[in-house]
């Protein structure tokens, strides 16, 4: 309990972001004809925002499971990282340590790697805490965007933008993070311009339902390439 | 898509995502050394990836047809300046997608 306690406050940002876009995704869900159960099922097992939100479309869309299953794959990529910063902390906690991986998403990685956790306090209890409250909040949200969506009165259209903006705006975060600084700017960001850039060009070159993969093949052909320029660049600067 | 297909799709998605939580851990049990390509990879795949997921989003934007994108344009400009402005992860979320709502539902 005191660990629940003291996890509880750092959880609170969370909730808002949580509750905000688990709602619109529930009412998206909702809107594009799913039964209301879905958004409660996808939420739970996936648990990750953003394919989530790509499964609305890929759901609505023709069936192409290979697609399907690269974007989980390159979408998830970043979990990779999250896995190999948590391997000491999540070390030793037993049977919470499978859930505590399952349940690893941007912002729970986020608050339990930054978390200063206090003397007294059991860390494997402050993780699962941390982990299950925002699971929670969550899953709450899109369960409860999905049983509203049904008495909605106002007009949905253009409510599928909120996946455009939200993918801005953790691109924006990551760009601020990767440096702000004007002069340099384009050797401070080149996995996003990369990205940017390489998917503009393959979807020119694909078309709109064919430029997912051949975009992810050349992403990481391209990051592959820049990465002896890119990590001499960072000694220079630390030396 | 029937119910089925939506059946394999979602088992196929939510096993990859899975997986690439689980990955490291199975990889690289506590001690062994981690490849500086995999460490390379794991810290430049997230914001490329976002990128293209933004292009991913907009990729049925015309720029020859009417509206020309432009609706598209002013609440991706909305939602960076939105996000420039105040720092804050929600509030360009929700500006960016009321003034999208807003400009389809009464102008275009």
């Amino acid at each position: 309990m005191q660990a629940l306690s003291c996890s509880f406050p750092l959880t609170i940002p969370v909730m808002t972001g949580y509750v905000f876009l688990g709602v619109t995704y529930g009412l998206l869900m909702q809107s594009a004809g799913f039964p209301s159960w879905l958004p409660t099922l996808t939420a739970a097992v996936i648990y990750t925002g953003s394919m989530e939100f790509l499964m609305v479309e890929i759901l609505a869309s023709s069936f192409d499971p290979v697609s399907a299953m690269a974007t989980a794959f390159m979408v998830g990529a970043r979990h990779l990282f999250y896995g190999l910063a948590m391997l000491p902390k999540y070390g030793n906690t037993g049977w919470k340590k499978f859930y505590l991986i399952y349940t690893t998403s941007d912002e729970t990685f986020a608050v339990n790697y930054g978390a200063d956790i206090p003397e007294g306090i059991e860390k494997s209890w402050f993780y699962f805490w941390v982990s299950f409250l925002d699971q929670l909040y969550w899953v709450g949200g899109a369960t409860l965007g999905a049983f509203f969506g049904r008495f909605l009165t106002f007009d949905t259209e253009g409510l599928d933008f909120v996946m455009t903006a939200m993918f801005i705006v953790i691109l924006l975060a990551q760009w601020e993070k990767d440096g702000t600084r004007l002069k340099g700017c384009i050797r401070d960001h080149i996995p996003e311009l990369i990205g940017l850039g390489a998917s503009f060009m393959c979807l020119l070159l694909f078309g709109p339902d064919r430029f997912m993969i051949p975009s992810m093949v050349l992403i990481l052909a391209a990051l592959l390439a820049v990465r002896k320029p890119l990590e001499r660049k960072k000694e220079e600067e630390q030396a | 898509m029937t119910r089925g297909q939506m059946a394999i799709t979602f088992a196929l998605v939510a096993a990859a995502t899975v997986t690439t939580r689980f990955l490291p851990y199975v990889l690289f049990p506590e001690g062994r050394k981690v490849p500086a390509v995999i460490t390379y990879l794991g810290k430049v795949l997230g914001p490329a990836v976002f990128g293209l997921l933004v292009v991913y989003c907009l990729r049925h934007v015309s720029l020859a047809a009417p509206p020309h994108g432009i609706p598209e344009l002013i609440a991706c400009l909305v939602t960076i300046g939105l996000y420039v402005w105040k720092r804050n992860m929600i509030l360009p979320m929700a500006g960016g997608t009321l003034t999208y709502m807003l400009l389809l539902q009464l102008f275009f």
